[in-house]
C-alpha cells in the first residue's frame, strides 16, 4: 500500500496568512463573514451536539443489557430515547455535512470567492445555535418523553414534559436549515466561475443543490407542524384531540411529510462525498457522471411523495398503502444506481486505502444493506410485522450511521488537510474506520433479528428471550463509540502537531485542491477558468476498448 | 432452511439465540416466505458488492504513487441494465407483497368479533358472548377472529408476532384486523406504538386453544352479559329508547337494522353506518345528523366511557341483525 | 426571494392542508363557525390590502422611473398606513369583538350554544391562520420602514432599486395569501337569510 509522500523537491508549507489567522479574536470569529470560518463555527456546535446525542445513546444501550432494564427507570429511559431522536436527527444529522462541509467547500468547488449572502449564512449559525441552545436547555431541565416523533394526542394532551420548549428549538433551527438552504441554491446557480458549467460540477455541489431543494422546501412543513403542535399544548385546545373532530393522523402526515424529505437531506450530502471519495482514491473519473447526478435530484423530487409508508399500520386506506408502497420502491432505484456507479469507479483505477477511502468503502456496504432493508418496509405485507419493531430501529441506523456518519467522518478526512493545513496519522485514522466498521456491524446488526422476532422500540423493558441479542448489541455499541472518540482526538492534535499538509497531499483533482491549505480568505487570488470536466485526471486509452459511435463515453 | 442451521451454531455457542418468531397464524407463513426472498436478495446483493469492491480493492490497487490508470468508458446499456433489473425486481416484490397485503386487510364475513380498547396502559379485551380479559386474548384455533379496536387515550399499537398482524388504535375512531389461528400454544401481545411512561409494559399474551377447551373457557368463570346484552339495557339507561323506537318517529331514526347501510347526512356526504359512526352519533351528534331530522339529540361526550360505548355499540349492530341477543 | 416565498408557501401550505383536510370532515361545523365572523369588516380588509399592494408597486414604479425620493416615500408610507389600518381593523373590529364574545379558543371560550366544539375548531384555524398572517404582516411592515429609511438616505435610483422590489414580492405575497384566506374562512356555506 503507498502512503501519501511528498514530493522530495517540495517540502509543503503553509501560507503564512491564511484564513484562520487572518484575524485574532473572537469577535473575529462570531462576526465573521467568511464561510470557511462559518464552516468552522458549525463544525464545533454540531460535534458538540453529536456528544449530547451520543451520551445519550451509550446510557439506552447500557440501560437495555437487562431485561429489566439496568439504569433506569421507564419515565427516564423514554426522555432519554427522545434526546438521543431529537439531537441526532434535528441538531447533528440535518446541519452535519451541508453545514460544515457544504458551507467550506461549496465556494470553493465552484471557483468562488464566498456563498451568495454572507451575512445570511452568519445569521443562519445563530439561528441554529439558538435553536440548540433551547432544545438543550429543555434537555437539561427535564427533556421530553415523546419520542423524536412527536406524535399527539400523547405528545399534545398527555405529556408532562417540555414539549414545547425543545420543539421551539426545533422550530426554530429549521429556519437555520432554510436559509442555508437558500444561499446554497442562490450561490450554486449564479457563482460558478466562468468555465464551470453545470455538468462540470463536482457531484458533491449536485447532492448538495439536491439536499438545498429539499431543505427550502420541507423544513417549513415540520415548521408549521411543530407551531401547531405547540399552539395546541399552549392553548389547549385540540386540533388533533378527536374530542373536538380532531385527527391524530393529521399530525402524522404533516410530519412525515417533511420528516421523510428530511433522512434524504441526511443522506444525499453523504452520498455526495462519496463521489468525491471514491474518485480521488481511485484517481478516476466518476463511472456514469449524468447519471449520479439526475439520481441525486430524482431521490430528493420522490422523496416527497413517499411519506405515508411510515404509516402503513395506522388505518389509513388500502389504497393509499399501495400508492405509497409503490413509490417508496421506486426511490430505491436511483439510490441503487449509485451503488453501481461508485462500485463501477473502482475499476481499473489506482486505488489507495487512506482513511478517507475506508471510510467511503465501508459507506458503499453499509449504505447497500440499509437501503436493501429498506425494501422489506417498502412491501406492505412484511411492513405490517416490522412497523414499530427494532427492525425499523436497525434499519435507519444502517443508513444514518453506517452511511451518513461515515461519510460525514470520511469527508471531514478527506478535506482536514484542506481545512486545517496539516495532516493527522493515518495510521490511528484507519484503525478508528475499522473500529467504527466493526462496532457498527455489531451493534445494528443483532437489531434487524431482534426486529423480526418482534421486539417493539423504545421498550424501556423487554422479555427475557431478547436478551443476548441486546447484550451484543450494547457490546458493539461500546466498541462504535470508542471508535468515534479516537478522532476527536488526533484531529485535534494534528492542528498543532501534525505534519504540514500542502495544497494537495492526495493529488486529487478539483478547485479546492489548486489553492493553498488552509486557504486564504478570498480562496482564489484570482478567479479559475474552468476547461475540464470533473474529476479529470490523467487516464491512458485502453488499447482493447473499441470506438462504438453511439456508446456514451464519461 | 438457513435458520434451521444457525440454531445448532448459536446451541453450540451456549447460547440460545432465537432467530424466528412462531408462527402460528394462516398468514404466516406467507409472510416468512417473502421475508426470506427479501433476506436472499440482500444478502445477495450484499455479498455481490462486497466481492466486487474486495476484488477490485486488491487488483486494482495503487502500486506506485504516480501510476496512471486505464481509462473506462460508461455504456449507456450497463447504466440501463442496472437501473432496469432492480426495478423489474422491485416490481415483482411490490405486486407480490401487495396482493399479500390486501388478502389479509380484509376480514372474513363469518369472523367471530371481538372488541379491544387501549388504554395507557394495558389491554381491554371483550368476547361478544361477555367475558373480559386484560393483557390477554383467548382464542380458538383455527377460527377466523376479527378484532375491532380503539383507543381510550392516546395512540397505541396491537402486535401479535406470531400472527404476523399488527395495527394502531386510535382514540375516536375503530380500526380492525383479522386473523386465524394455525397452531395451539402462548404468544406475545405487545403494544407496539410508543405511548408514554409504560409503553413497554403494555404486553400480554395470546391464547390458542382447541375449540373445546375454548369452549369451556367461554362458558367458565363468571355467567357474564352479552356485550349485546348490556348495551340494551344502556340504551334505555341513558334514554335513547325514548327517541330511537323501532317503528321511527319524528324525533329520531329508527336504528333497527341501519348497521351496515348507507345513509347520506344533512351536510350531503353518504356514509356506511359502521362503528365509528355510530361513536361520532353518540359523542357528536350534530356532526352526522340526518336531513329531514332537527338536530336535537345530546351530546353524550363525558358521560359514556369506552367499555359503554362499545356495549352500546353492540346493541346497535344486533338490531335488525339475524342473531338477536337478549331483550 | 422567490425561492423564500416558495418556504412560505409550502409554511402557509402545511396549515391551509389541515384546515382542507378538517373543513370536509366537518363542514355543517365549519359553516357555523363562519357565521360567527363579520364578513364586512372581511371585505373591508381585503381592499385595504389590494390597495396597499397597488401603492407598493406605485412606489416601485417611481423609483424604476427615476421620480423623487419624496415621492417614493410618500408611496411607501401610504402602503404602511394601509397595511396599519389592516391590522387595526382586525384587532379592534374582529379579535376584541370575538375576544368579548368568549371565540377566542384557549383563551376566552365560552361553550354552548353555537360555540360548539366543531366550531372551536373552527376558530381555532381562524386565529392561527389569521394570527400567523398578521405576524407577517407586522414583519412586512418593519421591512418598509427599513425601506423608507434608506429611501431617505438616497440609496435608490432606476438603476439600483433591487431592495424595493424585493420587498414588493414579499408584499404582494403577504396579500396574495389574505386573498386566500378570506373565502376560505369568511365565505364558506353563503349567509342564509335570518339564520
Amino acid at each position: 500500500m503507498s502512503t501519501v509522500t511528498a514530493e522530495l523537491h517540495d517540502v509543503p508549507t503553509e501560507p503564512a496568512v491564511n484564513y484562520l489567522n487572518a484575524s485574532y479574536g473572537i469577535k473575529s470569529w462570531l462576526l465573521t463573514l467568511d464561510h470557511k470560518r462559518i464552516g468552522l463555527l458549525y463544525l464545533a456546535s454540531i460535534t458538540l451536539m453529536f456528544i449530547v446525542g451520543g451520551v445519550a445513546a451509550t446510557l439506552m444501550r447500557l440501560h437495555l443489557v437487562e431485561p429489566q432494564g439496568a439504569l433506569f427507570e421507564p419515565e427516564t429511559y423514554n426522555k432519554m430515547f427522545s434526546t438521543h431522536g431529537i439531537i441526532m436527527v434535528f441538531f447533528f444529522l440535518v446541519p452535519s455535512i451541508p453545514a460544515t462541509l457544504g458551507n467550506f467547500l461549496i465556494p470553493l468547488m465552484i471557483g468562488a470567492r464566498d456563498v451568495a449572502f454572507p451575512k445570511l449564512n452568519l445569521m443562519s449559525w445563530y439561528i441554529f445555535i439558538t435553536g440548540a441552545a433551547l432544545a438543550l436547555y429543555g434537555t437539561i431541565s427535564g427533556g421530553v418523553d415523546t419520542g423524536w416523533t412527536f406524535y399527539p394526542p400523547y405528545s399534545s394532551l398527555y405529556s408532562q414534559t417540555h414539549v414545547v420548549v425543545v420543539a421551539l428549538g426545533i422550530f426554530i433551527a429549521g429556519f437555520s436549515s432554510i436559509l442555508t438552504g437558500l444561499n446554497f441554491l442562490v450561490t450554486i446557480h449564479k457563482m460558478r466561475c466562468p468555465g464551470m458549467t453545470w455538468f462540470r460540477l463536482p457531484l458533491f455541489i449536485w447532492a448538495l443543490y439536491a439536499t438545498s431543494l429539499i431543505f427550502v422546501l420541507g423544513t417549513p412543513v415540520i415548521a408549521i407542524t411543530i407551531f401547531l403542535l405547540a399552539l395546541e399544548r399552549l392553548l389547549h385546545v385540540g386540533i388533533f384531540d378527536p374530542a373536538i373532530g380532531g385527527d391524530p393522523l393529521l399530525f402524522q402526515h404533516l410530519f412525515w411529510f417533511y420528516s421523510h424529505p428530511a433522512v434524504y437531506i441526511m443522506i444525499l450530502p453523504g452520498m455526495g462525498v462519496i463521489s468525491e471519495l471514491v474518485t480521488a482514491f481511485s484517481r478516476k473519473k466518476i463511472f456514469g457522471y449524468s447519471f449520479v447526478a439526475f439520481s441525486s435530484l430524482s431521490i430528493a423530487v420522490i422523496s416527497f411523495i413517499v411519506w405515508g409508508h411510515h404509516m402503513f399500520v395506522t388505518g389509513q386506506s388500502i389504497y393509499a398503502g399501495l400508492v405509497f408502497s409503490v413509490l417508496s420502491f421506486l426511490v430505491a432505484i436511483p439510490s441503487a444506481v449509485k451503488v453501481f456507479n461508485w462500485t463501477a469507479t473502482l475499476y481499473r483505477g489506482s486505488i489507495s486505502y487512506q482513511a478517507p477511502m475506508l471510510y467511503a468503502l465501508g459507506f458503499v456496504g453499509l449504505f447497500t444493506i440499509g437501503g436493501l432493508t429498506g425494501l422489506f418496509l417498502a412491501s406492505l405485507a412484511t411492513d405490517v410485522h416490522l412497523n414499530g419493531t427494532y427492525f425499523i430501529v436497525a434499519h435507519f441506523h444502517y443508513i444514518m450511521v453506517g452511511g451518513a456518519v461515515m461519510a460525514y467522518l470520511g469527508g471531514i478526512h478527506f478535506w482536514w488537510p484542506k481545512i486545517s493545513g496539516r495532516m493527522y496519522p493515518d495510521m490511528w485514522a484507519r484503525i478508528s474506520a475499522a473500529i467504527v466498521f466493526l462496532g457498527f456491524n455489531l451493534t445494528f446488526f443483532p437489531q434487524f433479528m431482534l426486529g423480526y422476532l418482534g421486539m417493539p422500540r423504545r421498550y424501556a423493558v423487554y422479555p427475557a428471550e431478547f436478551q443476548v441479542l441486546n447484550v451484543l448489541s450494547s457490546a458493539g455499541a461500546s466498541i462504535l463509540g470508542v471508535g468515534y472518540v479516537i478522532p476527536l482526538v488526533y484531529l485535534a492534535w494534528s492542528m498543532r502537531y501534525g505534519p504540514v499538509a500542502g495544497p494537495n497531499p492526495w493529488k486529487a483533482k478539483g478547485l479546492e485542491w489548486t489553492i493553498p491549505s488552509p486557504p486564504p480568505t478570498e480562496n482564489f487570488e484570482e478567479i479559475p477558468i474552468v476547461t475540464e470536466d470533473a474529476y479529470n485526471y490523467p487516464a491512458i486509452e485502453a488499447p482493447d476498448y473499441p470506438e462504438v459511435p453511439g456508446v456514451a463515453r464519461v | 432452511m438457513i435458520i434451521d442451521w444457525l440454531q445448532p451454531v448459536s446451541n453450540a455457542l451456549g447460547v440460545t439465540i432465537p432467530f424466528q418468531p412462531p408462527a402460528a397464524s394462516s398468514i404466516a407463513g406467507d409472510v416468512d416466505k417473502l421475508y426470506l426472498v427479501l433476506s436472499g436478495i440482500t444478502a445477495f446483493f450484499t455479498v455481490l458488492i462486497f466481492s466486487i469492491i474486495l476484488v477490485f480493492m486488491i487488483k486494482y490497487r495503487r502500486r506506485k504513487d504516480d501510476e496512471t490508470p486505464v481509462s473506462t468508458h460508461t455504456p449507456l446499456i450497463v447504466e440501463l441494465t442496472w437501473t432496469i433489473i432492480p426495478s423489474l425486481i422491485c416490481a415483482v416484490l411490490f405486486v407480490w407483497s401487495a396482493a399479500l397485503y390486501v388478502r389479509n386487510a380484509r376480514p372474513l364475513a363469518s369472523s367471530t368479533e371481538i372488541f379491544v380498547i387501549g388504554k395507557q396502559w394495558m389491554w381491554h379485551l371483550q368476547h361478544p358472548e361477555g367475558p373480559r380479559e386484560i393483557n390477554e386474548l383467548h382464542v380458538p384455533v383455527g377460527v377466523p377472529i376479527k378484532l375491532t379496536m380503539t383507543s381510550q387515550d392516546v395512540i397505541h399499537d396491537f402486535y401479535i408476532p406470531a400472527f404476523r398482524v399488527k395495527k394502531d388504535v386510535l382514540p375516536g375512531r375503530f380500526t380492525e384486523i383479522w386473523f386465524q389461528a394455525t397452531e395451539t400454544g402462548t404468544y406475545h401481545l405487545f403494544c407496539a406504538q410508543y405511548c408514554g411512561t409504560n409503553h413497554s409494559e403494555m404486553i400480554g399474551w395470546v391464547y390458542v386453544m382447541t375449540p373445546t377447551d375454548y369452549a369451556s373457557w367461554l362458558a367458565g368463570g363468571e355467567k357474564a352479559e352479552s356485550l349485546a346484552q348490556l348495551g340494551a339495557r344502556l340504551f334505555s339507561q341513558y334514554g335513547c329508547d325514548n327517541c330511537h323506537v323501532p317503528e321511527g318517529n319524528g324525533r329520531a331514526p329508527s336504528l333497527v337494522g341501519v348497521y351496515g347501510k348507507p345513509e347520506k347526512l344533512q351536510s350531503g356526504e353518504t356514509r356506511v353506518v359502521d362503528e365509528s359512526l355510530i361513536q361520532q352519533a353518540i359523542l357528536t351528534p350534530n356532526s352526522v345528523h340526518l336531513p329531514n331530522y332537527k338536530p336535537v339529540m345530546p351530546t353524550y361526550q363525558g358521560q359514556i366511557n369506552a367499555d359503554q360505548m362499545l356495549d352500546l355499540i353492540a346493541y346497535v349492530k344486533s338490531l335488525g341483525s339475524e342473531e338477536r341477543s337478549g331483550k | 426571494m422567490w425561492i423564500f416565498l416558495a418556504t412560505e408557501i409550502l409554511f402557509f401550505g402545511g396549515m391551509f392542508t389541515a384546515y382542507v383536510v378538517y373543513r370536509s370532515l366537518h363542514l355543517p361545523s365549519f359553516i357555523l363557525g363562519s357565521h360567527e365572523l363579520l364578513v364586512k369588516f372581511g371585505a373591508m380588509n381585503t381592499g385595504v390590502l389590494i390597495c396597499s399592494s397597488l401603492t407598493m408597486a406605485l412606489a416601485i414604479r417611481t423609483a424604476q422611473t427615476g421620480g423623487s425620493k419624496g415621492t417614493i416615500i410618500f408611496w411607501l408610507l401610504l402602503t404602511m398606513a394601509l397595511g396599519a389600518a389592516f391590522l387595526a381593523i382586525k384587532l379592534r373590529f374582529e379579535w376584541y369583538r370575538d375576544y368579548v364574545e368568549g371565540l377566542i379558543p384557549g383563551v376566552s371560550w365560552l361553550s354552548g350554544g353555537t360555540h360548539t366544539p366543531g366550531v372551536q375548531m373552527f376558530m381555532c384555524f381562524y386565529f392561527f391562520m389569521t394570527g400567523l398572517h398578521a405576524l407577517h404582516m407586522v414583519v412586512g411592515l418593519g421591512i418598509l420602514t427599513v425601506l423608507v429609511i434608506m429611501t431617505a438616505r438616497a440609496r435608490f435610483s432606476p438603476e439600483y432599486y433591487a431592495p424595493l422590489e424585493i420587498s414588493g414580492l414579499y408584499w404582494h405575497f403577504v396579500d396574495i395569501v389574505w386573498i386566500f384566506l378570506f373565502p376560505l374562512l369568511y365565505l364558506i356555506g353563503g349567509r342564509y337569510p335570518g339564520s
